[in-house]
C-alpha cells in the first residue's frame, strides 16, 4: 500500500521522462545561478535578493498581461528591462555605498531588500498566487513514445540553453567582457586605461537582476507567479552555486544542469529526499573541495 | 496566634481554590498560531486572526467581566518553531487557549503540550484524524474538519462513481499520510484498490516527476493528499502534461476557496472537493462573510470561519462556567451542541472531533461564475455522522469501550 520501492526500477523510457523532466528544473537552476555567479564574480556580492528579482519578473509578465494586454513573447523583453532598471537602481543608490566591506554587508543588505519586496508582494497578492496561463503557440505537447512532453518545457529547456551559452560567451569571449573581468581583478588599473569601472559595475547589476527577472518570465506559466515563487528556489540556487564555485560562469551552467537530474533522479528512487539532496551533495563537496567543482580558488 | 496562623493559611487556601475555578490573571487571552507568511497563508493567516478578532467583538472584548485578548503568531510550518511559541505563550504570556494551528505536524506537536498544561487547543486549520485518534487530549477540539471527512466526502464520491483504482502523491508529513492512509480505508471499503504512491516534500514547487510516476501506474485517479501551493501547482502541472486528456482523473482530496481563487476556474472546473463552509450556501453565511470580506477583501475560506465559530463556543463556554480551566471549559463545550451560521446542530464527541455536516462541491466551469468568488455548486451534503465516521475502532484512549 505505502510500497514506494513499486518505482525502485523503473522501465527504461520512464527512467528517460523523468531524466527529461530533471533537465528541465535544471534549467530553471542554471539560468538563476548564472545570474548569481556574474555578480559575484564581478561585484563581490552575495545577491540574496535574486530570488525577489525573478519573482519581480514573473509578476512584471502578470502585470503587463492583466493590466496592459502584453502577452507573453512581449514579456519576455520588457519584464527583464523593467527589472534590470530596478536593479540598477538598487545598486547605484544602496549597493554603491558598501563596495569593499565585508561580503557579510552584502548579504544582508540583499537579504533584507529580499524580505521587504516579498513582504509587500504577499501583502498586497496573498500567498497562493496567480494565474498565469501558457502561451497559446506553445500550448499541448507531443509524444515522444516514452513521455508526454509539453511544448512548453521543450521550449524552456531550448531558451534557457541560448541564455547561458550566450551569457557565457558575452563574458568569456568578448572584449567588453575582458574588460569586467579584469576590472574584477584590479579596477584601479583598468580605471586607469579610461574605462569607467562604476558605471560598468552597475549596468552589470543590472544585468544579473535582468537575468532572474527572465527566468522569472519562464517559470510564470509552470508554477504560479507567486510572492514566494523566489524564497522556494532561491535557497537551492545558492547551493548550485556553491558546487558549481563560487563566481564560476562555466560552473554555475553545468552544476545547475547536472543538479537538476540529480535531483530527477531522487524523485524515482527516493522522493522523500528530493528537497536535501542538493545540499548533501552541496556538503559533500565542501569537504572535499572546498571551492566547488570549478571555483578559481580553493 | 497560633490558631489565627491557622485560620490565616485555611482562608488563604480556600481563597486561592476558589480563585482557580475563576479566571486566571483577570484576562483570558487567546493566541491564534498559524503560517502566516508561507503556502498555507491564504488558508488561515491573517484571515484566521481577523475572524478570532470579529468573535471576540461580539462579546463586546469581555466576558464575565474580564477583558478578553488576543495574540498571533507564525509558526513557519516547523514543529520546534510552533512547540517553543506555545511553551512560551501558556508559561510566561498566560495564554488560555491557542486556535487554528494547521499544518498537522505542529498542530501534533502543540497538542501534546496543551494536553500536558491542560490549556485548551481549538484546531481549525489542521486535518490530521490523529488529533482525535491515538494522540486525541482532553482539552481539544476539532472543529472544523478533518482528513476522515476529507476521505469520506471526496474519496467516497469519486470512488462511488467509479473511480476504483488510486495512485496518491502524498504531502510528506503527518497531514499527508494521515490523509492517504484514510482515504485508502474509504478506497478499499468500496472494493476499490490502491495502485501506489509518492511522497513529495512539502512545499514542492515541480511536481512533474511525480505525476509522471502516477501516469505510469496507469491508476484511474490521482488522489492529491497533500494541500495549499502544493495542491495548486499538482493541478496546474497535472493540466501541463495532459493527464486529464489521458483518461486519468485527478482527485483533490483538500482543496479551498482560496486555491481555486489562485488557480482560476479554467484550470480547476470539474473538480470535486468536500468543504465545510461555502461563502455562499445561505444567507447566514453570506452575512457573515460580508463582513469578512469587508475587512479582508478576500472571501474566508473554512478555516478562518472555523476559528470564528470556535472561538465563540468558547467564549460561551467560558460565560456558563465562570471558568477559564482547560478541562472545565472543554467539558463544557462538549456538553454544548453547536448551532451557527456555518454549523447545523454539530455535536463534539468525546474524542474532541465535532461531528458537522459536510458538504461535496463541484468547482464551476467560467461560463457558470457570475464573477470572483463565485466557484462552487453544491452537489450534496453529508450528514455528519457519515461523514466523520471512522472505518474501525475509535484509538482514542479517552472514549471507553
Amino acid at each position: 500500500m505505502f510500497n514506494s520501492l513499486y518505482f525502485a526500477i523503473p522501465p527504461a523510457p520512464a527512467l528517460f521522462a523523468q531524466l527529461l523532466v530533471g533537465l528541465i528544473n535544471g534549467a530553471f537552476y542554471a539560468m538563476l545561478s548564472l545570474g548569481l555567479a556574474v555578480i559575484f564574480g564581478l561585484l563581490n556580492i552575495i545577491n540574496f535578493a535574486h530570488g525577489a528579482q525573478y519573482m519581480l519578473g514573473a509578476f512584471c509578465a502578470w502585470f503587463l498581461l492583466n493590466a496592459l494586454g502584453v502577452g507573453y513573447w512581449a514579456a519576455l523583453i520588457l519584464a527583464p528591462i523593467a527589472v534590470g532598471i530596478f536593479g540598477i537602481a538598487i545598486e547605484h543608490l544602496l549597493l554603491r555605498h558598501i563596495r569593499g566591506l565585508d561580503h557579510l554587508y552584502g548579504l544582508l543588505l540583499t537579504f533584507g531588500l529580499a524580505l521587504i519586496i516579498e513582504g509587500v508582494f504577499r501583502q498586497q497578492f496573498g500567498s497562493s498566487g496567480q494565474p498565469y496561463a501558457i502561451p497559446p503557440e506553445l500550448q499541448g505537447g507531443r509524444n515522444l513514445g516514452f513521455m508526454f512532453l509539453p511544448n512548453y518545457r521543450a521550449w524552456v529547456i531550448v531558451a534557457s540553453l541560448l541564455v547561458c551559452l550566450g551569457t557565457w560567451f558575452a563574458i568569456e569571449r568578448t572584449r567588453l567582457g575582458a574588460y569586467l573581468r579584469a576590472a574584477t581583478e584590479n579596477p584601479v588599473l583598468v580605471q586607469a586605461f579610461g574605462i569607467n569601472v562604476p558605471r560598468m559595475v552597475t549596468l552589470t547589476y543590472g544585468g544579473g537582476a535582468a537575468l532572474a527577472a527572465l527566468a522569472g518570465v519562464m517559470a510564470a506559466p509552470i508554477y504560479q507567479v507567486s510572492p514566494l515563487m523566489g524564497s522556494n528556489i532561491i535557497i537551492t540556487v545558492f547551493a548550485v552555486v556553491v558546487i558549481g564555485g563560487m563566481g564560476s560562469i562555466l560552473g554555475a551552467i553545468v552544476s545547475g544542469f547536472v543538479l537538476g537530474l540529480v535531483e530527477g533522479l531522487t524523485k524515482v528512487f527516493y522522493p522523500e529526499a528530493s528537497s536535501t539532496v542538493i545540499f548533501v551533495i552541496m556538503a559533500v563537496v565542501l569537504l572535499i573541495k572546498p571551492g566547488g567543482f570549478f571555483g578559481r580558488v580553493g | 496566634m497560633k490558631i489565627a496562623a491557622i485560620f490565616g493559611l485555611t482562608a488563604s487556601l480556600v481563597l486561592t481554590t476558589a480563585a482557580s475555578a475563576q479566571i486566571s490573571g483577570d484576562v483570558v487571552k487567546i493566541g491564534v498560531l498559524n503560517d502566516m507568511s508561507g503556502l498555507y497563508a491564504d488558508i488561515g493567516g491573517p484571515g484566521s486572526v481577523e475572524a478570532a478578532r470579529m468573535a471576540i467583538a461580539v462579546f463586546g472584548g469581555t466576558v464575565d467581566g474580564k477583558k478578553i485578548e488576543l495574540i498571533s503568531a507564525d509558526h513557519q510550518n516547523k514543529p520546534d518553531v510552533g512547540a517553543a511559541i506555545a511553551n512560551r505563550w501558556f508559561d510566561n504570556d498566560g495564554v488560555d487557549a491557542i486556535v487554528d494551528v494547521p499544518t498537522s505536524s505542529v498542530a501534533l506537536a502543540v497538542q501534546e503540550i496543551a494536553r500536558n498544561k491542560k490549556k485548551v487547543f481549538l484546531i481549525s486549520g489542521a486535518a490530521a484524524s490523529d488529533l482525535t485518534g491515538k494522540a486525541c487530549s482532553p482539552t481539544s477540539v476539532h472543529w472544523t474538519y478533518d482528513t476522515v471527512a476529507l476521505a469520506n466526502g471526496t474519496g467516497g464520491a469519486v470512488v462511488k462513481a467509479g473511480g476504483n483504482t488510486w495512485f496518491f502523491i502524498t504531502a510528506d508529513y503527518a497531514f499527508g499520510h494521515a490523509l492517504e492512509r484514510d482515504t485508502t480505508r474509504v478506497v478499499e471499503e468500496h472494493g476499490g484498490k490502491v495502485l501506489g504512491s509518492v511522497r513529495a516534500p512539502l512545499n514542492t514547487s515541480d511536481f512533474s516527476s511525480f505525476l509522471l510516476q502516477a501516469q505510469a501506474s496507469k491508476a484511474k485517479i490521482i488522489g492529491l493528499a497533500n494541500a495549499g501551493g502544493d495542491t495548486i501547482n499538482s493541478i496546474k502541472q497535472a493540466a501541463e502534461f495532459g493527464i486529464v486528456e489521458g483518461g486519468q482523473n485527478l482527485a483533490g482530496l483538500l482543496v479551498f476557496i482560496s486555491d481555486i481563487h489562485s488557480l482560476g476556474l479554467q484550470a480547476a472546473h470539474g473538480l470535486q472537493l468536500t468543504e465545510a463552509f461555502y461563502w455562499d450556501q445561505n444567507d447566514a453565511t453570506r452575512t457573515w462573510s460580508k463582513r469578512f470580506f469587508d475587512k479582508m477583501n478576500r472571501q474566508p475560506t473554512m478555516v478562518q470561519a472555523g476559528v470564528y465559530g470556535a472561538i465563540m463556543h468558547y467564549l460561551a463556554a467560558i460565560k456558563a462556567t465562570g471558568s477559564d480551566d482547560g478541562t472545565t471549559v472543554v467539558k463544557q463545550m462538549k456538553a454544548t451542541p453547536v448551532t451557527d451560521f456555518m454549523t447545523k446542530n454539530g455535536k463534539i464527541r468525546e474524542d474532541g472531533t465535532l461531528v458537522r455536516d459536510m458538504y461535496l462541491f463541484e468547482v464551476k466551469k467560467p461560463s457558470e461564475s457570475k464573477g470572483p468568488w463565485d466557484y462552487y455548486k453544491q452537489i450534496s451534503v453529508i450528514p455528519g455522522e457519515e461523514a466523520f465516521k471512522l472505518q474501525g475502532p475509535n484509538q482514542c484512549p479517552l472514549v471507553k469501550g
